[in-house]
């Protein structure tokens, strides 16, 4: 009992590592020629899709509008996202043994700050793939953008885009309650 | 015995005049929108799926026709031993030379018998086989991408009709000469028949493994007509069956002259003896030259092998190997039931069919009941081995399938119709006719061990049309009718025309299929000698009147698109990458004056069109498949300038490009 606070900090800090077993975010473009759907998952490492060649098929789609090429190898938030997670997961596993409450709240709320930054981050690359169109595109549409939403659905002519948070998004929220709960659980056994 | 074939022969031909005379109305209506609710039961709705794939062959089209059942919808066409323009099959390079043979580049033939592959004496779903009966060849199409991906050709035959039948577990497909000749061919008096022609099996293995089909072995035997074979199975796995006609071995007026005899012979071929005598060493190298064709989905191009030497077993010095059911009036179609103990053959200028026993014939085997040899080929005893005689009631018995419950069902081409009978006590439970003439007849899964959901459909394939469908001049479709066969009596339920002149057909139920579709070709494997991955690394290059153009296509434009220093008498290969990543997305080329066809490239798919340009002037070129909103955007020019000319090379699309 003594050690259970330490115990879920260390587990919701290793649980980050889970980013990498599943995509954090995932968009659907959906239309009636595609019933299936076109599926891109957004890992923290990688973009790829439900199929192989969904980013291929993506990027012809969007050359119709004049969007630019998502092109995994210059996102350099693939390359670095990776590392932030590792060194949160290492620092909180060090903290855990540490065993000091407010090195676990500060690390807590460094992730939440960092999931939102992440999140803007997110935003601000939809932002600029949906309104950053080439200007001799062969589909022009006065005042239409195809700014994906972050958060729910959205129209972009005939396609249906849905975007939610998928499977990778769970371990970032895992860490996050877990050491709030240590924190907690940890504050009130030293009330004691 | 003569007066005997003249009443028989009279009596046939007067049954056909007599059927197109008064046949008219006969089933019309009867089913299709009947009381029975036929309608419902092939009404496949809008949006739904069929549940069978049902391959018919395309008899002088030389393709593979694909419908849906019950629907009867057509699905897809695939070119197999025909140049189709369509898919620019036998026009691209990549797939000429899946039509080379030791004739030559041969663009058509008579393709008669698809046969699915066999595990265990089921069907599996791997592949389709089917014989070329013209230029002897046996093809294989790939059930994951619909196409054909192996063409052997048949050494020492002429008229490759009893083929492909695979064994149980497709260890073997065989192969009949319908024509005997000269083996090796000579030149010699067409009168010298009975002296100098011989007739062949073929047994090809590789029947399972892509790029592997060979001729494993031939067996010489004599000079008659082998017409239809099958393979057994069960206890009789090991075996394989050839009819024969032409017993009297005549070379001319064969209509009549090749009628004489009361019976001729269903060869039976054990092929488990052959392979102990191969092992033994105990065959003949006989030159042969044949082709061996295989395409090959990861370079996406077909190469032609020239093959040479066949082993030759010679029954004689192969004792066991075949022996000779004699079976009465010129058998056609021979099968084994489901359980493998039944052969049926259908005598084609017969009102009977004479069923043997295998277990009958092993045992006659045993004791010897010949009744004489020849050319070292025992002929049983007919009582020894017959099993039973249907009374069929028809005329001119062709095929039988079986259901799995013990019935078997039979193609009677002079009396059109179908005879439902017992394989327990041969006795005739149903008959339904058919309209009109009908050749082979089909259950899914019917000529395995294992007839699909108990046989609950029956096709049949028919010759005549007549007053079926709306008239189309001189020329008139050929059918098929899908009857349900899972009650008592046989219900018409739908008619439908078909493509070429299909003499079989075998299905198989939707779900072996579906789960293995290849949806498009995966650019990153894509091993093609010319492909280009990226528009960036398109490209012309000129290596002396050769032109390489190295293109790319996507929704809605080639790269390049612009292409000058083309010259008069150049060869110009269009190297076209399609670079879509999706499914059904193919685009074409087209190139106006181009003297042989288009080509449809399917998504990560390499193909290659050789264009000669006649005269100078600008040649537009664009794609042929309507793709998306701009495909009528999607097109190009190259420039041609006269042989003597100092246009540079130069390409491109939009901004990029460049020149040398
Ligand atoms: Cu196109």
């Amino acid at each position: 009992m003594k050690y259970m606070p330490k115990i879920i900090f260390i587990i919701g800090a290793a649980a980050l590592l889970g980013t990498f077993l599943a995509p954090i975010w995932r968009i659907t473009l959906e239309a009636p020629q595609y019933p299936q759907g076109v599926t891109m998952y957004i890992w923290i490492n990688k973009l790829d899709g439900a199929e192989r060649g969904t980013l291929q098929n993506i990027n012809i789609l969007n050359h119709y509008v004049g969007m630019k090429m998502i092109e995994p190898e210059s996102i350099p938030e693939l390359k670095y996202f990776p590392k932030i997670i590792i060194g949160m997961a290492v620092m909180g596993v060090l903290f855990g043994f540490i065993n000091n409450k407010k090195l676990w709240l500060t690390w807590g709320i460094a992730l939440i700050l960092l999931g939102m930054l992440g999140i803007y981050d997110f935003y601000l690359w939809e932002y600029d793939y949906g309104h950053n169109l080439a200007p001799d595109a062969p589909i022009k549409v006065p005042g239409m953008a195809y700014q994906p939403p972050l958060f729910g659905t959205k129209m972009l002519l005939n396609f249906n885009a849905i975007s939610y948070p998928h499977y990778g998004s769970i371990f970032i929220g895992i860490a996050m309650i877990f050491s709030f709960l240590a924190f907690f659980l940890k504050k009130k056994q030293e009330a004691r | 015995m003569k007066s005997m074939k003249l009443i028989l022969m009279s009596l046939t031909l007067g049954s056909v005049f007599l059927f197109s005379g008064c046949g008219n109305g006969d089933g019309k209506g009867t089913g299709a929108i009947g009381s029975s609710g036929a309608a419902e039961k092939v009404y496949v709705a809008p949006g739904e799926l069929d549940e069978y794939y049902q391959f018919f062959s395309g008899g002088f089209s030389g393709q593979v026709t694909v419908h849906g059942l019950p629907s009867g919808r057509l699905l897809k066409t695939i070119p197999v031993f025909a140049t189709d323009g369509e898919k620019g099959y036998g026009f691209n390079e990549e797939t000429k030379p899946m039509l080379m043979t030791t004739f030559g580049f041969v663009p058509w033939d008579d393709a008669h018998h698809p046969k699915l592959s066999q595990t265990n004496g089921e069907h599996d779903g791997n592949f389709l086989f089917i014989n070329g009966n013209n230029t002897p060849r046996v093809a294989r199409i790939d059930l994951t991408t619909f196409e054909t991906t192996e063409i052997i050709q048949i050494p020492n035959t002429a008229g490759l009709h009893g083929s492909p039948y695979p064994t149980q577990n497709s260890e073997y497909l065989v192969a009949g000469t319908r024509f005997s000749v000269p083996i090796p061919q000579e030149d010699v008096s067409i009168d010298t028949y009975k002296e100098n022609f011989k007739g062949t099996f073929t047994f090809i293995s590789g029947g399972q493994e892509p790029g592997k089909m060979d001729i494993a072995f031939q067996i010489l035997v004599p000079g008659y007509d082998y017409d239809l074979a099958t393979s057994g199975k069960g206890p009789s796995h090991g075996w394989t069956f050839f009819t024969s006609y032409n017993v009297e071995q005549e070379n001319t007026l064969k209509e009549k002259y090749a009628s004489q005899y009361d019976k001729d012979y269903i060869a039976a071929v054990n092929w488990k003896k052959a392979e102990e005598y191969i092992a033994q060493g105990k065959f003949k190298e006989w030159p042969a030259e044949y082709y061996h064709n295989f395409y090959n989905d990861k370079t996406h191009t077909a190469t032609a092998t020239k093959k040479s030497g066949v082993k030759v077993l010679i029954p004689a010095e192969c004792p066991g190997l075949v022996y000779y059911l004699p079976t009465p009036k010129s058998p056609h179609g021979v099968d084994v039931n489901p359980t493998g103990e039944l052969i049926v053959g259908s005598g084609k200028l017969s009102a009977d069919l004479t069923v043997h026993s295998f277990a009958k014939m092993l045992a006659a085997i045993e004791a010897e009941s010949f009744d004489q040899e020849i050319d070292g080929i025992p002929v049983l005893n007919f009582e020894a081995i017959v099993a039973g005689t249907v009374a069929s009631g028809g005329l001119g018995p062709l095929h039988t399938e079986f259901d799995g419950r013990g019935n078997a069902y039979t193609s009677f081409f002079i009396s059109s119709e179908i005879v439902k009978w017992s394989t327990e006590t041969f006795e005739v439970l149903d008959r339904i006719p058919s309209y009109y003439s009908i050749g082979h007849l089909s259950i899914p899964g019917g000529g395995s061990m294992k007839p699909w959901e108990n046989g609950k459909y029956m096709i049949s394939m028919n010759k005549i049309t007549k007053d079926r469908y709306l008239p189309t001049g001189p020329e008139l479709a050929h059918s098929a009718q899908l009857y349900d066969i899972s009650g008592d009596k046989m219900e018409l339920l739908l008619d439908f025309p078909t493509m070429g002149e299909p003499h079989y057909a075998q299905g198989i139920l939707a779900s072996k299929i579906i789960d293995r579709q290849v949806k498009f070709f995966p650019l990153e494997e894509n091993e093609h000698t010319y492909k280009t991955l990226n528009e960036k690394d398109t490209r012309v290059e000129r290596d002396g009147n050769e032109v390489h153009i190295y293109a790319t296509m996507i929704r809605s434009h080639f790269a390049p698109d612009n292409i000058e220093g083309v010259k008069v008498g150049d060869k110009v290969y269009f190297h076209v990458t399609n670079l879509e990543q999706d499914w059904d997305v193919p685009h074409g080329l087209a190139i106006m004056g181009a003297q042989n066809a288009e080509l449809l490239i399917m998504p990560g798919q390499t193909e290659t069109l050789l264009w000669e340009p006649l005269t100078p002037g600008i040649f537009p070129f664009y794609c042929s498949d309507f793709c998306s909103a701009l495909h009528q955007e999607m097109q190009g020019y190259v420039r041609v300038s006269p042989a003597d000319s100092d246009v540079k090379l130069s390409w491109k699309l939009g901004d990029e490009g460049s020149g040398n």
